[in-house]
């Protein structure tokens, strides 16, 4: 039982004979509220197998995953989602080699060489960050940040991955820097204190002392930016274009699974026709691929915070 | 004649005089000479003026109630106490043969901690394998030939006592050791680099008393190699396996002399009633 | 000491060094990029922001064009989606807390509640499509948004829920039992009123997230040229409350923005900023009231 077993237990003897019935009841919604969870869960798997049967019945799940053309408007229609995934794949790669060297190199400083008072500031300044709205982001990226990467590369498209993979690993850091931050912070002083006891500098304390004690919080912090990544939506939706075509280019427009659920949800298709069940297939690709990220971040996270 | 400190005298004089003759007599020499040590963290002074010779190759033991300053003054002889932003150092501690002064900003910490070694109260081996961590200290000194650093690993983990237990796995983890292993895995993690003296601050005082013979056992064979100053709450620890014991008490230096003086004649009335149980 | 040592000290000392500035820019960065967001925002932002532009309805005309009916769809969703998920949440993490023991059933939810913290708002968004809009017919409607962006805010309520009520010690419910209290009035009596505080904070800063989410709205059907504002919950005849509002089409802040982001003409991305700027704001307003909640309720309870 939780709180180190307490509980108030039954009461006996001739007093009362059972609890009351009252305190059952409260514990039964209290129950049902937790098994919403996984009500929610069932929900969108539910929602999203139903959905997507309509679309499998049409297209089978071969064609689907190996079809390099994504082009359900055509009369010759294609339904591969390869197109979607390369843009997924491209601007979520853009976006780490920003964010994970980035965010490590933020969260070791913070760690080990910041003072108390640049660590005060600078950790709830980042942390602010992850409330901020991603339109705004995708603004960003849009309006300053591809305007900026045209002054480098002329022939730059309005809509690129290179921007809105960059921006997201921007929007991408405080996750990996708070969450590796939390990890290295719960290495025990005593440890370090011993490495400083023999003569090392903090820099070799930090990278064969440290890191190799919190690296399973750290993939866990890698895998959760991986993951938001991954679904992000509003800033490729803005800032990289909606063309799902199938390129590995940053430098070019493409749509990520989730930017062309936007496209057709603000189209016109009626629900129920093919066109527009695609986005419940796409819908659940995406899951699939989140849900094995986070299982994976929450047994590396589980990890970590048992070893001290 | 005994060899009394006490705090408010000419401390410098009364033992660089007595001292060098008594060891010139029984063939000692001084390893390090702390001088008018004060030490203190903004407005807290945590040391006054403390005094006290450190004799080469012999055990030096400090003892005390909590808070008299031990564990505070055993860190400031390996820069240690840097590590907090407040701290402030006076005084000095020479260290011999090159007569350097390990408190002076000048001298680099890390130069100071590569010549002295300290095992901590609480055994914290680093979360790699046994060999890793008695090699490590070498590693960071640029040793990079794994038959020496083989060679090393041997001889320290031999000289700590514990070749015997971990020979066969020597690549498993540091942290599956029992904790009077893991003190005996950090001892042999700092004698692998050949220090010129080791600090111990309480090292067995979270260990059970089997460990602690083991440990007390290992130092009277090291001393033989090594100067070991130790820091115990344990007065009977004290009494077993040093040479030279420093009763300390709210950060002053009561008294210094050889240990069995201190525990069966001591001449200050205070040093007395701790000895004897009376407070502490 | 030998001259070799010496010279590997050296060594390592310059590497040391390298590595410390090293960490620094990257931070520094870090901050910088962020700082220019935030400062475009407020530079561009500030030069259509003024009481026309907070009162308006949406134009075709960008110098006419206002965030009004963006504004009051913002607060009304909100509302729901405060009213759904605090009670849901709070009440999920009591359980898990107090009562859950440890079984599959209880580990199998909080894998769950793991992985619900990071599906991607989209997906809900698709849920409550298929669920909310086809199944229940409840239409493109407020109560729709609330309900979704109420199930994308419920792992975050529950988490932080759940840590508030863990830091109350103890000892406290010990004390509560010795007396012979049971324990649902521990909780309602002695864990509950300390843990507010930070049940507060949690909450609070989920709505925030929740007030910027944009894609599950788009996928419900949010509108986003909306004319008109949604009928008033308060009504002049008996019984003054109406339900009306809950079914009425909508728009937020964060849709209108991306509208506005989306068209060729520049003018319209000036307004986009404005928007963006109040949205900022109230994002920011709501942190900070976040923060001192939580330092209020620091300050309060000493353990």
């Amino acid at each position: 039982m939780k709180n180190g077993g307490i509980d108030p237990g039954r009461p006996q003897g001739p007093v009362t004979h059972r609890r009351k019935p009252s305190e059952r009841v409260i514990e039964v919604l209290l129950l049902l509220s937790a098994l919403s969870s996984i009500g929610i869960t069932l929900g969108i798997v539910g929602v999203l197998l139903y959905e997507s049967a309509v679309f499998f019945q049409k297209v089978s799940i071969l064609d689907f995953l190996t079809d390099t053309q994504w082009t359900p408007l055509f009369s010759n229609a294609h339904y591969g989602i390869l197109p979607l995934l390369a843009g997924t794949l491209t601007t979520t790669a853009v976006a780490l080699v920003l964010a994970l060297p980035l965010g490590t190199i933020t969260a070791v400083y913070l760690s080990e060489y910041a003072s108390a008072t640049v660590r005060e500031t600078v950790k709830p300044f980042l942390e602010l960050l992850t409330s901020v709205p991603t339109v705004i982001f995708g603004y960003f990226a849009l309006l300053v940040v591809t305007p900026c990467l045209q002054l480098l590369w002329p022939n730059l498209p309005g809509f690129n991955m290179l921007a809105a993979g960059l921006v997201i690993g921007v929007m991408i850091i405080p996750y990996i820097s708070s969450v590796s931050e939390d990890a290295m912070h719960a290495v025990p002083v005593h440890i370090r204190e011993g490495s400083l006891a023999m003569g090392a500098t903090r820099m070799q304390t930090a990278i064969r002392v440290v890191l190799p004690s919190a690296v399973s919080g750290i993939a866990a912090a890698y895998v959760l930016g991986i993951s938001r990544a991954i679904g992000e939506t509003m800033v490729v939706a803005i800032a990289a274009g909606m063309q799902p075509t199938l390129t590995w280019n940053p430098m070019e427009p493409a749509a990520t699974v989730t930017a062309y659920i936007v496209q057709v949800s603000l189209g016109d298709l009626p629900h129920g026709s093919i066109g527009y069940q695609t986005i419940f297939a796409a819908g659940l690709t995406l899951f699939v691929i989140t849900f094995l990220f986070n299982v994976a971040g929450y047994v590396l996270r589980t990890r970590y915070h048992r070893k001290y | 004649m005994g060899w009394l400190i006490t705090s408010g005298t000419d401390r410098a004089g009364a033992f660089s005089g007595e001292w060098l003759t008594m060891m010139a007599v029984s063939s000692l020499s001084l390893k390090a000479e702390i001088r008018d040590l004060s030490f203190s963290f903004g407005p807290v002074q945590v040391l006054k003026s403390v005094t006290l010779p450190i004799t080469e190759r012999r055990v030096t033991a400090l003892i005390g109630p909590s808070g008299c300053g031990k564990t505070t003054f055993l860190r400031c002889v390996n820069r240690m106490q840097d590590l907090h932003p407040d701290a402030r150092y006076e005084g000095e501690i020479i260290l011999h043969p090159d007569k350097i002064n390990i408190l002076d900003p000048a001298v680099d910490p890390i130069e100071v901690r590569m010549r002295i070694g300290m095992v901590f109260q609480k055994p914290n081996p680093f979360p790699k394998s046994i060999f890793a961590n008695v090699v490590y200290g070498l590693q960071i000194r640029g040793i990079r030939d794994q038959a020496t650093l083989d060679e090393r690993a041997v001889q320290a983990l031999q000289d700590a006592a514990l070749w015997e237990e971990v020979k066969d796995r020597l690549h498993g983890p540091a942290t599956a050791l029992s904790g009077g292993q893991q003190q005996r895995l950090c001892i042999a993690r700092a004698l692998a680099t050949n220090p010129e003296m080791i600090l111990f601050d309480e090292p067995t005082s979270a260990l059970d008393p089997v460990a602690t013979s083991k440990i007390e056992e290992l130092m009277t064979d090291l001393k033989q190699k090594v100067t070991i100053v130790i820091v115990t709450h344990n007065m009977q620890q004290a009494a077993r396996v040093s040479d030279f014991t420093a009763f300390m008490f709210l950060g002053k230096l009561i008294e210094f002399d050889r240990t069995d003086t201190i525990f069966t004649n001591p001449s200050s009335k205070l040093t007395e009633e701790y000895v004897t149980g009376r407070f502490g | 000491m030998s001259h070799e040592i010496h010279q590997v000290i050296a060594d390592n000392k310059r590497v040391d060094r390298l590595f410390r500035w090293a960490g620094l820019g990257g931070m520094a960065f870090a901050v910088f990029i962020l700082l220019l967001l935030l400062i475009t925002l407020g530079v561009e932002g500030s030069q259509r922001l003024s009481w026309q532009f907070l009162t308006s309805y949406p134009s075709r005309v960008a110098s006419r064009a206002g965030i009004l009916p963006a504004c009051v769809g913002t607060v009304l969703v909100m509302l729901v989606t405060a009213l759904t998920s605090i009670p849901l949440g709070v009440a999920a993490a009591i359980y898990l807390e107090e009562y859950a023991p440890k079984n599959w059933l209880t580990a199998m939810i909080e894998i769950n509640i793991a992985n619900l913290a990071g599906v991607p708002s989209i997906v809900y968004g698709l849920m409550a499509l298929g669920l909310f809009v086809y199944q229940l017919h409840l239409g493109h409607s407020i109560l729709t948004a609330g309900l979704t962006l109420a199930l994308l805010c419920l792992p975050v309520v529950i988490i932080t829920a759940r840590e508030a009520i863990r830091s109350v010690p103890v000892a406290i419910r010990e004390a509560a039992y010795a007396l012979g209290a049971t324990k649902w009035q521990t909780i309602r009596d002695h864990v509950m009123p300390y843990s507010t505080g930070g049940i507060l904070t949690g909450v609070i800063i989920a709505l925030s997230r929740a007030i910027g989410e944009t894609a599950p709205l788009i996928t419900i059907g949010a509108l986003s040229f909306i004319a008109f504002l949604p009928s008033s919950p308060v009504t002049a005849d008996p019984p003054f409350l109406s339900v009306r509002w809950l079914f009425d089409p909508f728009t937020v802040l964060p849709m209108q923005m991306f509208n506005w982001v989306s068209r060729p003409q520049e003018a319209f991305h000036l307004n986009a900023a404005s928007a963006g700027l109040v949205l900022m704001v109230v994002t920011l307003a709501m942190n900070g009231l976040a923060y001192y909640v939580r330092y209020r309720s620091r300050r309060r309870i000493q353990w």
